[in-house]
């Protein structure tokens, strides 16, 4: 796996360590929705902590897998994106769209726990 | 401090080149805000050289302006097909590619300075400037 997946209790914890190029990143987005399948998990956060730069693309890749995960009926929730990486995705005119986030991975865990599947972070809890 | 030079040809090179931009910044004590824009402006051009064009190269260098202010400059060129309609290109949503739509309005929005030259067959050069706050 590009990425390794965690699986504690019924969550899935996806922890982004490297920079991905695009061919790592659609890799990443097949392997988090099988291994979602497989494991039958309940919810996924995905923490990007350790991710100094998250351009249009990685932007797109991240909010499509959560809204992939959610149609498939699990929770998702992106956690610990960079003030900085925050400041510089809105000044380029994209969020992440409407996809749950959370500070860390404590809080992305008591969303997740809050969140109705299918539903992201405009219509939750 | 000076100027460096780097081919983009794969999809790592978006990357490094990104990295050594970075780098290049925090060396001339950009704070960390400009210094991850410049990097997530530069992941956006090398990209569209590597999409659009399979190869080009970046080249980065210290400005100063008639104020002594200092800058860093950045130019992206490849010899790609080049872009027919560069207003389209640089409306927000347009792609003609795997949903890059953001790319080039969205790092505009990021630096001080945008100048984008194409010319339909002979390649695009994109220089960009952002200047020490």
């Amino acid at each position: 796996m590009i990425v390794p997946i965690l699986k504690i209790g019924k969550n899935l914890i996806i922890s982004i360590q490297i920079p991905l190029t695009d061919q790592q990143a659609r890799q990443f987005q097949r392997e988090v929705l099988e291994e979602v399948a497989r494991t039958e998990a309940f919810g996924i956060i995905i923490d990007i902590t350790a991710m100094d730069v998250v351009d249009s693309y990685m932007a797109r890749i991240l909010s499509e897998t959560a809204i992939d995960v959610q149609l498939m009926g699990a929770r998702a929730v992106i956690v610990g994106i960079r003030p900085e990486v925050a400041v510089t995705l809105v000044q380029m005119g994209r969020g992440l769209g409407d996809v749950a986030t959370a500070l860390n991975l404590e809080q992305g865990l008591a969303k997740l726990e809050k969140m109705d599947a299918r539903k992201g972070a405009g219509h939750g809890s | 401090m000076e100027a460096r030079k780097m081919a983009i040809l794969r999809e790592e090179d978006v990357i490094l080149a990104r990295q050594l931009v970075r780098k290049m910044a925090a060396d001339m004590t950009f704070n960390l805000v400009d210094q991850t824009r410049l990097a997530t402006a530069v992941s956006e051009l090398t990209r569209n050289a590597v999409e659009y064009a399979r190869s080009g190269d970046i080249r980065m260098e210290p400005v100063k302006n008639r104020l002594r202010r200092e800058g860093l400059k950045i130019v992206v060129s490849d010899n790609g097909p080049g872009i027919a309609d560069i207003e389209q290109a640089m409306t927000m949503g347009f792609t003609t590619s795997n949903g890059l739509g953001a790319g080039l309005p969205g790092t505009r929005q990021l630096v001080d300075e945008f100048d984008i030259r194409s010319t339909s067959g002979s390649g695009t050069t994109v220089t960009i400037v952002m200047w020490k706050r």
